[in-house]
């Protein structure tokens, strides 16, 4: 039995997420951790829950055993629901063909049986790529007031970032007459953000239109968005203004964290009627020790800190021992700086252990860039890790392990 | 070896009276962001018991809002879990309801119909004010081998005659308990005390519940125990790591600063595969500005740091404005201290506003306690 819904989200998890190196070497993009107790997906499920919307799903593909065990069954979103919640959509194995995703358009595609068995009118699009918060409920009420086929939410990027992105024009009203996938020469600059409203039907009908087409590349921005322009279908822009970045990239994610030390910082991670939820574990509270200082930086349960942190992000359970110094870094669950180590702008992923003495990067004036150091890897005491230095598995193997070579 | 938990959430109400004004002693707030009740709630599911019951008697709105439906501590269960087993009184009965229980044995009374309909094989009784991280397993394993009729767990201490007034503590001879002491006046000296938390078959708490209905007894400690002695094998199960109650508004100041030592933190939360759970709060990390100038403080997430803070436990969501000075407080959930503000030796309950410039200071040995809301 299944319960009716209006709108029923689909997130596509899929995203391999090749520009964060070491950090998607063994989680998937929307996996990937951020602001010191969330990753990257808490904001596009915890933005549905605030909205209203409790059917979503999660459409997986690469790497996706953290990424499943972090969702799990919902219940730090409260979307562990008798009708609807959080529902995991890998690729599957059909009677006909079996298939990985091969575009954002075919992923959902591939799971039209599942929003049809709630019988929605409207399906909502998102991706994990964004740290960002959303009134999804407020772009529905405007894509019905629109009376439209399909809405886009677009934000106001400068002119000289437009040809990064999926550019519309747009008429006073909203109405979408021109719509450029990444133009050279962008003639607005209303960027999409890769999240779409359509009307269910009609997503349907072109996704079927599309799926017939083999020159089709099955992507919403290069394919889909297009032919329903074409057609003459009534689409509407939907102005977002607020927080909304891409953390794709090192330096993108870096900086999104840091944004967060800001005092003008407009992402909200405070607000208590719109909490961003995420999945936690049982830690006891912060320790700050005798000899400790603590500025500008955010920290979080389960942190104990002896020595020196300015600058900084510091994840669950991040240990800071005696005269170590940490510095406009982002430092993830559960690593260990140990005495006398330094590390500076850098980005240190969860379970990573910064032996004593050991300097990893180099400050942020004359690094030639953010020093990244993978999952899990122990950098020997003494250690020197240069600046800039992109510290994966293969890299640590060669030149790290048991100290420099 | 099944068993099921047996809570007492309203035990020792009145050693702590301001803080159990508006809440049971199970939901008195505890180290930045726990309840009583986590410690004993965690080593009940850490010993895989799967089924508690918690027993309230008044003022338990606050406990049923932190326990939820249990889900926390993983005791959101479609068979056992979490059962708040509060008074039962009939509408036939006029005396009932001014005679709700003052002691543990006649709260047991109260719920035999729950005892009764329990199967598993052991019932573990524990008070909620055990602060302790307590292999509750290894009490089942060595009270089957021992074959004693009910375990005691207890932890050797110095008592003051101050202290001795407000415990429960045995003589023993070879693991045996000869003598009991039950809130005794003028004694001090090194005794097995007890940390109320004790093991028994279902049945023999059975048995012992419709004996003492029959007879109409009325303190566990003196009516049964103490009576049987000699002729019931009641044995003792010494915990060797940290342990600390509340029996006073001091103790409980000590054993909120006593966190602030590295080793009581590790026996406490630590200890591998025994986690102490609580109520998620989903609160952001917390923010420590640019002017913050902490030292020797445990502090949860949530909370705004622009002064300076010293040998402090600050709660969920607290705000510490810049140039306050804020030294051996206990700050609970959502204080706000204004600029200027100078605090020494304060207990701050939920939600108190101390406005800029303001000055408090208490003691160590009577800290000033401020009441829920107030503000200053």
């Amino acid at each position: 039995m299944f319960k009716k819904k209006e709108c029923v989200a689909m997130l596509l998890a899929g995203g391999q997420g090749s520009r964060l190196y070491a950090l998607t070497e063994k989680v998937a993009k929307p996996a990937v951790s951020f602001g010191g107790k969330y990753r990257i997906i808490d904001f596009p499920l915890s933005n549905c829950v605030n909205s209203g919307i409790d059917t979503v799903g999660v459409l997986t593909q690469y790497q996706p055993l953290v990424l499943n065990e972090y969702i799990g069954n919902g219940q730090p979103w409260d979307l562990d629901r008798t009708y609807g919640g959080v529902k995991i959509l890998p690729p599957y194995q059909g009677k006909k063909k079996a298939d990985w995703y091969s575009g954002t358009a075919n992923a959902i595609y591939q799971n039209m049986n599942f929003i049809n068995r709630y019988n929605p009118e409207y399906v909502l699009i998102l991706s994990g790529d964004h740290i960002y918060q959303m009134q999804y409920d407020a772009m529905l009420a405007y894509h019905k007031q629109m009376n439209a086929d399909c809405t886009i939410a677009v934000i106001d990027v400068p002119i000289e970032e437009a040809s990064r992105f999926g550019i519309m024009s747009a008429d006073e009203e909203g109405k979408i007459f021109k719509f450029a996938e990444k133009p050279k020469n962008p003639d607005s600059t209303l960027a999409s953000m890769g999240i779409y409203i359509f009307n269910r039907d009609k997503l349907e009908k072109y996704l079927e239109d599309d799926e017939n087409d083999p020159n089709s590349s099955k992507d919403f921005g290069k394919n889909i968005i297009p032919a329903m322009l074409a057609a003459g279908e009534r689409m509407y822009a939907y102005p977002f203004s607020g927080y909304w970045k891409d953390v794709g990239t090192i330096d993108s994610l870096w900086e999104a964290n840091m944004d967060l030390l800001r005092d003008d910082c407009t992402l909200s991670l405070s607000n208590k009627q719109r909490r961003v939820f995420s999945r936690t574990n049982a830690e006891p509270p912060q320790f700050i020790g005798e000899g400790a200082k603590v500025a500008n930086s955010l920290v979080t349960e389960g942190c104990e800190i002896y020595g020196t942190v300015e600058n900084s992000v510091l994840f669950g359970g991040v240990i800071v021992e005696n005269g170590a110094h940490v510095k406009d870094s982002v430092v993830m669950s559960g690593v260990v700086v140990k005495k006398g180590a330094t590390v500076d702008y850098s980005i240190i992923d969860s379970g990573a252990t910064i032996g004593a003495g050991a300097s990893v990067g180099k400050d942020k004036a004359s690094a030639k860039g953010i020093t990244v150091i993978g999952a899990d890897l122990d950098i020997a005491a003494g250690t020197v890790v240069e600046d800039g230095a992109m510290v994966n598995d293969a890299y640590y193997e060669e030149n790290l392990k048991g100290g420099n070579r | 070896m099944t068993a099921f938990g047996l809570v007492f959430s309203n035990i020792h109400d009145k050693s702590i009276p301001e803080l159990t004004r508006r809440r049971t002693m199970a939901s008195v707030p505890f180290g930045c962001r726990y309840r009583l009740i986590d410690f004993t709630l965690s080593n009940m599911v850490n010993a895989e018991i799967s089924k508690v019951g918690v027993i309230v008697h008044n003022n338990y709105q606050s406990l049923l809002d932190h326990l939820g439906n249990g889900k926390d501590w993983d005791l959101a269960r479609r068979s056992g879990g979490i059962k708040v087993l509060p008074p039962f009184i009939t509408a036939f009965d006029s005396l009932a309801a001014s005679q709700l229980y003052t002691t543990r044995l006649q709260a047991l009374m109260g719920v035999l119909s729950f005892i009764q309909h329990c199967t598993e094989e052991y019932a573990v009784l524990s008070d909620c004010d055990v602060i302790c991280n307590l292999d509750i397993k290894d009490v089942l394993k060595k009270h089957e081998a021992s074959g004693a009729d009910i375990t005691f767990v207890t932890k050797k201490e110095f008592l003051t005659e101050d202290k001795a007034q407000t415990r429960t503590f045995y003589e023993t001879k070879d693991g045996r308990i000869t003598q009991v002491y039950s809130q005794p006046k003028h004694m001090s000296g090194e005794f097995d005390v007890s940390l109320n938390v004790f093991v028994m078959k279902t049945k023999l708490l059975y048995d012992i519940l419709v004996d003492a209905m029959s007879r109409d007894l009325k303190s566990f400690s003196l009516d049964i125990i103490a009576k049987h002695v000699d002729d019931m094998n009641f044995a003792i199960y010494e915990h060797n790591d940290f342990y600390a109650t509340v029996g006073s508004m001091e103790e409980y100041f000590e054993c909120n600063m006593k966190l602030l030592d590295k080793d009581v933190r590790e026996a406490l939360f630590s200890v591998p595969d025994r986690a102490i759970y609580t109520k998620v709060r989903n609160s952001a990390p917390t923010q420590y500005a640019n002017t913050a100038n902490v030292k020797n403080s445990l502090i949860a997430d949530g909370c705004e740091i622009e002064g300076t803070v010293e040998n402090c436990i600050i709660f969920r969501g607290a705000k510490v404005s810049k140039n306050a000075v804020v030294k051996n407080c206990i700050l609970m959930q959502d204080a706000y201290v204004g600029k200027n503000a100078k605090l020494n030796c304060v207990i701050t309950d939920k939600n108190v506003v101390i406005k800029d410039d303001r000055e408090l200071s208490g003691h160590p040995t009577i800290p000033f306690y401020l009441n829920k809301g107030v503000t200053v």
